[in-house]
């Protein structure tokens, strides 16, 4: 094996590859079976997961306590899905056959990614200068005014809305790119790009000293989480089909906030884990929303947020992983047998 | 002898209106070992963080290696070849000890760096550069007795450790002069006699050029080839330990007018 | 002109109700570096204690000054003794922690007032009562000067006077500025800590209750969710004026307020919200110590 280096690289690969396998086949054959109502919760979760691993790379990994990740979400679904609308208002040839529909889409998510990107660079250039809380609350101020910005855009429905996404998304598409998102979030952290992040983060001034450009790593994890929040945005709009500013208001990016934080600012596995449980409380607790015809949710997210910072600040998996923790099982029974 | 490490020329720092260091110079000749030392808020933390980029200085131009640094950023200035240490321990705390290498041979321009795309999908190459940047991590920890840690969080290090991480670190930036500010405060007699026994071996085995701030006198005085001494921000004195230790304006400046005109009478 | 006119003087009891809210921002993170995000909640509450209160005491019969300072008197009690408890339960105990988990738990107290007060209150708006109706509308020449407007100025300037009063020329007022000065050194000098934090939150929560219920007196209409944004606003206008500044506080939510009316009567209204935040961003850029503050630097 050592003879072929070039192979050597290859084999880590497998077990993703494989993953995308398994999606795939899952998609063309289980997933249309599924009830459509336990369906779109699948959906949802895996859009939350790409959201909370591509905000625990800023918060968690970077240290920059953004607010701001629903702008960069809203961007791009509304780059998206104005761009479908558009190609198949004047090309509806598109969507028949599956080639060209999986062009389009991908071209579209790839769009959302990109636009996200740039106002990423456009947003973080000039904040991520600031620290602490003026970083919080000059990014929810940059989500903010996005969402004011798309109110009043009319070629996207303004206040009113837009309708008409074409339902592109499907299984394969979220988990697919849940697939990537990991896959280059873990491997980034693992590089020696991911440690000039975790530098910046533990000490800003030692990282600068040890020949860190501080402001670049920064602005890159920065630009990276709002890519990565474009694609969520993108699968989201053609989820739903219907988007809406109100939809992208600060309560989203608390929601993303708060999924990073439960799971553990530094901990991709707790991101994973808080996303997949949040958004199942979140149906969970819509017979109660009913009800109470209050966003019931809230209450509970808000309340176990602050209980988390009172009895477990570092959240439900700290920084450590599940690759780690079972490691150290296995370890220890190494040591024991 | 050697060429010169750094040279700055009349440097100048003023915050406001109160001129913290004022025209200072200083020539570093290349593998020697100098202190720089006069009372508390005599400027020397300044100097470093001036010649380190922290601070851009009012007037004057700092030469490392005889290229100048002048009004480059920290992280620029690493390139050159000139890293320092922290007085108040700045290690990356929830890092490992072998992570804290890491980052700062990652910024060694003597070594191989790959982008974000090779380093994402691991190619042959940027896997062997990893590798071979860790070996080298390793061997710079054991130079620094610090291999039975490696894995251990930084926080979790004895103080005495944390402060040789500190030097370790430096070194890993590739850089040829080491600027340490320090680097005994709040050890015991015996750690500082290891200390200053590692100062002079990264010296002589990795023939690095050393500038140090300290208190402890006895460290100065035991390993620095010539001092530098700084009373409110101007230079008063400089030479070897036994020239310093006989001049009366640095005893004025440490002890007062009294002793100063006692020891000279004496 | 008199458009002019009456644009400066909507802007100025706008800017003074923000400068309420701001005053309690900058005291409290002039004294623990934290933006209290629950702020803007204290104030929406002070709105609701003022209406319950107006409501069961029936100040709605004889509407006067008197019923208005009331009203005003119970909510600033109920939200002094809501802000303690805040700053007790929620804040006290992370003192020791990393900043961001005290700003985590700042977001996690706003948004758990806002929706367990829909729950406790409704989600609906509700109708403040009309405690205090000065009659009809007086006329400077063609300008329109609307008593309430007048009413609700003078009442925040002589609450506004009130607190200088008390920051500048008590032994309470000069153990919160030694504190915000320097935590360690302040109790070192035996200054209680612990107990001007608490009375800096109510003093701070106090002025955001009165707002409430002055707000309440022009916009009649109040909900669970009204504080959030007045709140973030009047974070911003402290920005502007130079966070843990009082002076700067009150300047900074003069220019907000006025800004903000030019900008709906002028130009553009739907960009109303946009515009504090686009303000807060330049702020941060350009000064970052507001127009009255100084600056700390990180030491190394």
């Amino acid at each position: 094996m050592s003879k072929y280096p070039a192979l050597k690289s290859l084999v880590p690969l497998i077990p993703w590859t494989a993953a995308f396998a398994v999606i795939w086949l899952f998609n063309r054959f289980v997933a249309n079976g599924i009830n459509p109502y336990y369906f779109s919760i699948i959906m949802y979760a895996g859009i939350n997961i790409i959201l909370a691993v591509s905000l625990n790379l800023v918060n968690g990994f970077t240290g920059q306590f953004s607010m701001g990740h629903a702008g960069f979400m809203a961007i791009g679904a509304y780059s998206s899905a104005f761009f479908t609308t558009q190609m198949l208002a004047h090309q509806p040839g598109w969507m028949e056959s599956p080639l060209s529909s999986f062009s389009l889409f991908l071209a579209a998510i790839l769009l959302g990614g990109a636009t996200a990107g740039i106002a990423g660079v456009i947003v973080g250039l000039p904040s991520l200068r600031l620290k602490g809380d003026y970083l919080a609350i000059v990014t929810l101020g940059f989500g903010e005014i996005i969402r004011v910005v798309l109110l009043n855009i009319d070629a996207v429905g303004g206040a009113r809305g837009m309708a008409g996404i074409p339902a592109l998304t499907n299984f394969a598409w979220v988990y697919g790119f849940v697939l990537i998102t990991l896959f280059t979030i873990t491997r980034l952290i693992q590089s020696r790009h991911g440690r000039a992040f975790l530098a910046v983060r533990e000490d800003e001034i030692a990282a600068e000293a040890m020949g860190v450009n501080t402001t670049r790593a920064k602005v890159r994890a920065f630009v990276i989480g709002a890519v990565f929040a474009g694609i969520a945005g993108a699968l989201f709009a053609h989820q739903l089909m219907y988007l809406n500013p109100q939809t992208f208001d600060f309560n989203r990016s608390f929601e993303i906030i708060i999924m990073v934080v439960l799971g553990g600012m530094g901990s991709i596995t707790g991101s994973v884990a808080a996303a997949v449980f949040l958004t199942g409380t979140r149906e969970a607790l819509r017979p109660l929303q009913e009800f109470t015809k209050v966003d019931f949710r809230m209450v509970i997210y808000s309340l176990m947020l602050i209980l988390l910072m009172l009895t477990r600040p570092n959240g439900l998996f700290g920084s450590q992983e599940i690759s780690s923790i079972l490691k150290l099982k296995r370890k220890k029974e190494g040591a024991r047998g | 002898m050697a060429e010169t490490a750094l040279r700055a020329q009349s440097l100048t720092m003023q915050f406001g209106g109160l001129t913290a260091v004022t025209q200072f110079d200083l020539e570093i000749a290349s593998g020697s070992i100098s202190g720089l030392i006069g009372p508390n808020g005599a400027g020397k933390t300044t100097v470093f963080n001036m010649l380190t980029g922290v601070y851009r200085p009012t007037a004057g131009k700092i030469f490392a290696f005889s290229k100048e640094i002048t009004g480059k950023k920290p992280y620029q200035i690493t390139k050159f070849g000139l890293a320092r240490t922290f007085q108040n321990i700045r290690l990356f705390k929830d890092l490992s000890v072998l992570e804290n290498i890491m980052i700062s041979m990652d910024n060694d321009p003597a070594l191989p760096h790959f982008g974000l795309l090779p380093t994402l999908f691991r190619t042959p190459k940027s896997t062997q550069a990893e590798s071979r940047q860790t070996e080298r991590a390793h061997e710079l920890l054991k130079a620094l007795k610090l291999t039975h840690r490696a894995q251990e969080l930084a926080r979790n290090l004895p103080y005495g450790e944390q402060r040789r991480l500190e030097i370790a670190r430096a070194m890993a930036t590739g850089a040829r002069l080491l600027l340490l500010d320090e680097p005994a405060a709040g050890m015991n007699s015996s750690e500082t006699a290891e200390l200053m026994e590692m100062i002079r071996h990264i010296r002589d085995e990795h023939h690095a050029t050393i500038l140090l701030i300290e208190h402890d006198m006895r460290l100065v005085m035991g390993i620095c080839e010539k001092i530098t001494v700084l009373d409110y921000g101007v230079k008063i004195a400089e030479g070897t330990p036994g020239e310093i230790q006989k001049d009366p304006k640095v005893i004025e400046a440490y002890l007062g007018k009294a002793a100063s005109e006692r020891a000279t009478h004496a | 002109m008199i458009q002019f006119v009456q644009h400066l003087i909507n802007g100025l009891s706008l800017g003074s109700i923000y400068a309420l809210i701001a005053l309690g921002y900058t005291m409290v993170f002039g004294i623990l570096q934290l933006i209290n995000f629950a702020h803007g909640e204290v104030y929406m509450l002070g709105a609701f204690i003022g209406m319950y209160s107006a409501r069961a005491l029936h100040l709605t019969d004889r509407p006067s000054i008197g019923a208005l300072v009331v009203a005003m008197a119970i909510s600033m009690a109920g939200t002094a003794l809501a802000g303690f408890t805040i700053e007790r339960l929620a804040y006290r105990p992370l003192r020791k922690s990393p900043r961001i988990n005290v700003l985590i738990t700042a977001v996690g107290v706003s948004l758990f007032l806002q929706f367990s007060g829909q729950l406790l209150f409704g989600a609906d708006p509700k109708v403040f009562p009309e405690i205090y109706h000065p009659g009809g509308q007086w006329h400077i020449g063609q300008i329109m000067l609307n008593p309430l407007q007048l009413t609700v100025f003078i009442i925040s300037i002589l609450l506004m006077l009130a607190l200088q009063t008390i920051v500048y020329r008590t032994r309470l007022g000069r153990a919160m500025r030694a504190v915000s000065f320097n935590h360690d050194l302040a109790s070192l000098m035996g200054i209680p800590t612990d107990r001007v934090i608490s009375f800096t939150f109510m003093l701070g929560s106090a002025l955001a209750g009165a707002a409430g219920v002055l707000v309440g007196l022009i916009y009649p209409k109040i909900d669970p969710l009204m504080g959030t944004l007045p709140g973030l606003k009047a974070f911003v206008a402290a920005v502007l004026g130079g966070i843990g500044n009082v002076t700067g506080a009150v300047v900074g939510s003069l220019i907000l307020g006025l800004s903000e009316e030019f900008l709906v009567g002028y130009w553009a209204p739907t960009f109303r919200d946009a515009l504090a935040f686009a303000l807060l961003i330049l702020i941060l850029l350009f000064k970052p110590t507001g127009l009255f503050g100084t600056g700390r630097q990180d030491k190394v």
